[in-house]
């Protein structure tokens, strides 16, 4: 139990004194990224190899949170090199104890290697992935054990809570909040301060805080990667909220999909209570505050604060109309603030640092980093962690390394199933709440999804419409009827039964869902359509005029066919087909029978490029297969050359 | 069934009619559906009227009102999988055991699921089988890995 | 309770704190249109035929006036071109549920609502939540509530209870404005014969109901 500041201070001194710097240590990513490619399985082989090679007791090897950069996982870190290991697998493991540990020796081929100097990068600090970003909050990451309070109490954790407790009023850290200019992570980009303040002054005795770790957003995985990676950041964050509010119950809200980051919160909350963070008189401050966690049992609409209340209190998530706002009148008709995961991270910093340092981080409405999960068709896929206000482009092509293969970039989409798509002309835009608007999308809570020339646009208009069909709450007509409609207008779009007026038809349910429904979650539904409308008009008309998908992706608009003047037949695609839609055989031109074909699109992907022979065709008649006699092919060998001839 | 498990979560929960979800939670991951008898008894000891614990088990998409088979399927339908052909996968995993998602083959092998987003995008398109992740995955290796399955 | 004022469609209209628009605008003799409302029960603001436009502090916004609270010096505007246009779909939207309904048709003619704009799917209920909302908050019987969500969204008796208390109340009856509750209520009885397959789990309770006579 440590019970002043000054206790805090002295334990921290003594985790430190119990650690040498200059020791080695491993640190491998266990977040459910890493773990999904084998991370624990790491862990274990450097846990025996320590000790096989005699190092027990001198080497510490431990999970951590995630740092981000999840394509190239699992990902290593050694120290005090500072080597950091991608991709590793335990095979692995005996070299690195061997070389790294043991020999001080790097290993080259696990390092980052630049694909265009062929450059080696020893030190994540070093990979342009991290390079060009600005990691407040996930770069501590790496340095930490989730299950491990010390390991948080070490970067100095919990500071930020006795400043403000015994140095600070709560206005004043109220104040301080407003100052920094923080905007809600979550997607609305509400200030803060401004939020905070609202529920400090509405009265009522009881008031609570809650954490919404309801992480709905298909593609978005950067408050996930916070609750798994440094749970202790969020509930540092609450408890200063909760002291600057006057509450003295909160709870954290965590999706049951995240089993792992309901796992490392539970151990943190624990930890908490048995360290004098949380329960009465909370570092002999006088003030209590304790949390619960509630697991949200899978409804994105959950995310929405008034649907989060009732779910919180046992109920179905509907959300009601405010106001009553929750600052006024929230969980059991109290005064309530309810922050995203990542604006709560925010809060320790700000404290800690002040409103001045982070406000030197971002645009001049926008404050300090956001975190966005860059995924799709990008070749680094992970959580990037930038300043507000750098492009999108700097993004996509410094950071993420652009496009993988030889496609071409297509659109952004950001903001999840309330955003909206940015093409290719727009890519210069700052990136901050107010600038991703004017572009027809949203911050949201940081979803950021490439798309390249493979990507239809009417597609992923009704993939996210869909998305809402089976999220909308049915509560109120507008979204429930009219989402619906959208979603059977697009289908038939994409199915190859659009006809003429069904754009004006969508324009005009975009308006009265927009205008009309209850929630957020109706009110944006529109915006996937509107901005791809808006931004890909020309692909909604040749769908619905040609019947041709230009990105080849829509199923039904779509043919898959061999040429035979390329078709070496080479049974490769023969074997993978998933339909046994291909006929042929060795020295047999192979053709696929289109009334079996289900357009898995494996023929294609599979035909080596040196032939190319497999084709998409849209809007176009697929040419008849050849005569039997015509597909013998025969190969006459001419030194080293083959040459084919089909008789 | 095991009325006294389904008792012991309840307690501890102490009973409150506000843990309602969580306790549904409990009985769905220790029984893997919720049967009807067990929400007769939650709604007895919460006091919680029927029409409430119905909708409220058909709102949520962690309860199942069927009981499911012995491997759960679940594909990722992120956005990240999606545009890297989740569609596709599903599709494939669909003709192979049969079944459309939410539903469970008559030998209760399978039980097929599309969840929204797993948060592991950078492994799209992703399937879940048995809470084991499978990532990268094309409609022939998925295919494949189906085979392994008793 | 103070007093507001207020001016809703050029009129000045006084109301008390607390109040909903549509309570004041209906207490000054302007008539909003609505499906889900009932004076007896709760604000529900789930069919939002009743969308007003609403302007304070010189923003404009559109909101649901059954469950919007007056405000002093609010302008309200009940009509204008895209409140008719909204109304305008919603009505047809609900159309296809239950073309025949005469609440529906008269919106119909007041809008100028083509009955056929979206396809046909006659489930007859158009979720309206009267009955639900009425057997819970007045009666307190909640042998009627709703099930799944989105476009899924149904009502459902619970047989148990619909066969104990319903057969003698029947009061949500008239409350329906499709007049579409009896069938379901009907539909419940019959339903022992056909359990669906998609809720085992609630049919279980459906077959081992008594069928009230």
């Amino acid at each position: 139990m440590i019970n002043s500041p000054a206790e805090l201070e002295q334990r921290r001194q003594e985790i430190l004194s119990g650690r040498d710097a200059g020791k080695p240590r491993v640190s491998v990513c266990a977040g459910a990224g890493c773990l999904a490619t084998g991370a624990s399985e790491v862990i274990s082989a450097f846990n025996a190899e320590i000790e096989k090679q005699g190092l027990t007791g001198e080497v510490r090897a431990k999970g951590t949170g995630c740092p981000g950069f999840c394509e190239r996982g699992p990902v290593v870190v050694v120290d005090p090199q500072q080597a950091c290991y991608l991709q590793v697998t335990p095979d692995d493991v005996p070299e690195i104890v061997a070389q790294t540990i043991k020999e001080n020796k790097i290993v080259e081929r696990l390092l980052y290697t630049d694909p265009t100097t062929k450059e080696k990068a020893v030190r994540e600090s070093d990979i342009p992935f991290y390079k060009n970003q600005e990691r407040n909050i996930i770069g501590n990451n790496i340095k930490i054990d989730p299950k491990s309070i010390d390991d948080y109490l070490a970067l100095g954790g919990y500071s930020a809570l006795a400043k403000a407790l015994f140095q600070m009023s709560s206005e004043q850290v109220v104040e301080e909040v407003r100052k920094s200019g923080l905007r809600g992570r979550g997607g609305g980009g509400f200030p803060t301060g401004i939020k905070w303040d609202a529920a400090r002054n509405a009265p009522g005795d009881t008031k609570y805080v809650i954490v919404n770790a309801d992480e709905g957003d298909p593609g978005a995985f950067m408050d996930r990667a916070v609750l798994e990676g440094n749970p202790h950041s969020i509930l540092e964050g609450l408890i200063i909220g909760a002291y600057a509010i006057g509450a003295n119950e909160g709870y954290v809200y965590v999706r049951q999909e995240y089993p792992l980051a309901l796992e490392n919160v539970g151990i943190a909350i624990r930890q908490a209570r048995e360290n004098g963070f949380l329960g009465k008189n909370i570092l002999g401050s006088g003030f209590d505050f304790d949390v619960k966690v509630h697991r949200g049992a899978g409804a994105f609409v959950c995310g929405e604060e008034t649907a989060l209340l009732l779910s919180l209190e046992g109920r179905p998530g509907e959300p009601r109309s405010r106001p009553p706002f929750p600052a006024t009148k929230g969980l059991w008709g109290k005064p309530t603030n309810i922050n995203n995961v990542e604006t709560w991270a925010n809060v320790p910093l700000i404290i800690n640092r002040g409103a001045d340092w982070f406000n030197q981080f971002g645009t001049a409405k926008s404050k300090g980093t956001k975190i966005f999960s860059l995924v799709g068709k990008i070749r680094n896929t992970g959580l990037v962690e930038v300043p507000m206000g750098v492009t999108l482009r700097d993004i996509i092509y410094k950071i993420g390394d652009g496009i993988p293969g030889d496609r071409k970039f297509k659109a952004v989409q950001t903001g999840g199933p309330a955003g909206g798509c940015i093409p290719e002309e727009h890519l210069d835009i700052p990136v901050d709440f107010d600038e991703l608007i004017k572009a027809g999308a949203i911050m949201g809570s940081g979803g950021m999804i490439v798309m390249d020339q493979d990507t239809c646009m009417v597609d992923v208009a009704r993939y996210f419409v869909n998305f809402l069909t089976q999220e909308s709450c049915g509560k109120c007509s507008p979204c429930r009827e009219g989402i619906k409609q959208m979603h059977r207008i697009l289908t038939n779009i994409t199915e190859g039964r659009g006809k003429d007026g069904d754009i004006e038809l969508l324009e005009e349910l975009a308006m009265s869902t927009g205008s009309a429904s209850l929630c957020a979650l109706g009110r944006s539904a529109p915006n996937p359509v509107l901005s791809t409308l808006r931004h890909f008009r020309q692909e909604y008309e040749a769908h619905i005029r040609e019947k041709r998908c230009p990105a080849f992706s829509c199923k039904e608009l779509v043919s898959y066919y061999i040429d035979p003047e390329k078709c070496e037949a080479c049974l490769i695609c023969f074997r993978k087909c998933t339909s046994e839609a291909i006929q042929g055989a060795k020295h047999r031109i192979h053709v696929i029978d289109q009334a079996k074909c289900n357009k898995c699109g494996t023929c294609f992907e599979v035909c080596p490029s040196r032939f190319g022979a497999v084709m998409r065709l849209s809007a176009e008649p697929v040419p008849g297969p050849l005569p039997d006699e015509l597909r013998i092919i025969v190969r006459k060998k001419k030194a080293k050359n083959e040459q084919r001839e089909t008789i | 069934m095991d009325t006294a498990r389904i008792e012991s979560i309840i307690d501890s929960h102490d009973g409150e009619a506000s843990s309602l979800i969580q306790i549904l939670l409990d009985i769905q991951n220790e029984l893997h559906w919720l049967p009807a008898e067990a929400l007769q008894l939650v709604s007895e000891r919460l006091q919680v009227p029927m029409s409430r614990i119905q909708h409220t088990a058909t709102f949520y998409k962690a309860f199942s009102l069927v009981p499911k088979g012995r491997h759960e399927i679940n594909i990722c339908m992120g956005t990240a999988c999606h545009v890297r052909g989740a569609p596709r996968v599903l599709e494939v995993v669909q003709n192979i055991t049969g079944i459309q998602p939410g539903e469970t083959d008559p030998d209760m092998k399978f039980s097929l699921d599309t969840v929204n987003c797993l948060g592991c995008c950078a492994l799209g398109p992703v399937m879940e089988i048995d809470e084991q992740h499978l990532g990268k995955l094309v409609p022939d290796t998925a295919a494949e890995v189906l085979k392994k399955y008793e | 309770m103070s007093n507001v004022s207020l001016q809703i469609d050029g009129k000045a209209v006084s109301a008390k704190e607390g109040m909903t628009l549509l309570e004041a605008a209906r207490g000054a003799g302007i008539s909003i249109p609505t499906v889900c409302y009932h004076e007896k029960l709760e604000p529900f603001g789930g069919c939002r035929l009743c969308v007003v436009e609403v302007e304070a502090g010189g923003r404009k916004s559109l909101v649901a006036a059954c469950t919007h609270p007056v405000q002093q010096d609010q302008t309200v505007n009940t009509r204008s071109k895209q409140i008719d246009g909204i109304r305008k779909v919603l009505t047809e939207q609900l159309l296809a549920y239950a073309p025949e309904s005469e609440v529906l048709q008269a919106l119909a003619r007041e809008y100028k609502a083509d009955k056929d704009r979206f396809p046909r799917e006659p489930s007859f209920c158009i979720l309206c939540g009267l009955c639900v909302r009425y057997c819970a908050e007045v009666k307190q019987k909640y042998a009627v509530g709703f099930v799944d969500r989105g476009p899924s969204r149904e009502i459902s008796f619970v047989p148990e209870l619909a066969a104990t208390e319903c057969w003698d109340c029947k009061q949500c009856f008239p409350l329906c404005p499709t007049s579409a509750l009896q069938a379901a209520f009907v539909l419940t009885r019959s339903l022992r014969a056909s359990p669906s397959p998609a809720r085992p789990a609630l049919n279980k309770q459906v077959e081992t109901a008594p069928v009230p006579e």
